[in-house]
């Protein structure tokens, strides 16, 4: 029998993970990729809370992240393909237009 | 037996989340990205989530992981000789230190709590795809309707910020 703390600890190393990814890359996509490492880092607590506390809840939130991980990968991506176009670099510091 | 698929997955999950965000190639660190997504998918397994799992297959791995490649290979992304932020250095140690005490905090703690209506043998008696499906249509009918109108409008603005400028096809077509 695998504890809960376990999975609770497995996914905060992947959240830290994928905030320090966030915080450190420069690539535009890549941290995008982080992102999608921190919502999976927060849906296996969701899915494992489920389980240990028998309740559905936790998959069915799980699934709505999941489907707003796909909104936000489709947005994110159009607008790297704008950004892009326009100034052929995806460098998150050379981005900063809005930067006023 | 359930504690060795842990183990084994646990430890594929970190490991191909730290090569993501360290890889230096983006396709390299999109197929991190993959194997971790399918070793996330093997964790909803070990927990009774048979209907996650499939959803993590189809819409991570199978979607929104294809529509990241597409996007590196369509823009033939050359990669940075510097590619990680200048004092990346002051995170790591702060990170690592802030990790271990977080570690200590959630191993040590028992999480006991209220518990729910779908107990194990419940939820297996007609399957969890059952379960998923009795309680969203019931509880969640709502919220699941959000989602809809969310993803609608995702899509119409990921055409809408996507579509080529007039000038430029204008500028292309002579």
């Amino acid at each position: 029998m695998v504890p809960l703390s376990a999975y609770v600890a497995v996914s905060a190393v992947l959240f830290i993970t994928g905030l320090l990814g966030v915080l450190i890359r420069r690539n535009f996509i890549i941290v995008l990729m982080s992102v999608e490492i921190m919502l999976n880092a927060a849906n296996i607590n969701l899915v494992a809370f489920s389980y240990y506390l028998e309740s559905m809840a936790g998959q069915l939130v799980a699934l709505f992240v999941i489907a707003i991980a796909a909104g936000e990968a489709a947005i994110g991506l159009a607008i790297i393909i704008v950004v892009f176009r326009g100034k052929i670099s995806t460098n998150v510091d050379e981005m900063n237009l809005l930067k006023w | 037996m359930v504690l060795v698929f842990f183990i084994y997955f646990a430890l594929v999950s970190i490991v191909a989340g730290v090569m993501t965000v360290a890889l230096k190639h983006p396709v390299h660190c999109g197929l991190a990205l993959l194997a971790l997504l399918l070793h996330v998918s093997g964790l909803f397994i070990l927990l009774n989530a048979e209907f996650l799992w499939a959803v993590q297959v189809i819409v991570y791995a199978g979607a929104i992981l294809v529509l990241y490649l597409f996007v590196l290979m369509l823009m033939n992304l050359k990669t940075d000789d510097r590619y990680f932020h200048s004092s990346y250095r002051y995170f790591l140690a702060p990170a690592a230190l802030g990790s271990v005490y977080v570690m200590s905090l959630l191993l040590r703690s028992p999480f006991g709590g209220a518990k729910g209506d779908a107990p194990t043998v419940a939820v297996l008696q007609d399957g969890d795809t059952y379960a998923v499906g009795i309680k969203m249509f019931s509880d969640y009918l709502l919220q699941f309707e959000i989602v809809g109108v969310f993803l609608l409008g995702a899509v119409i603005g990921a055409i809408v910020l996507a579509k080529t400028p007039k000038q430029i096809i204008e500028k292309r077509g002579r």
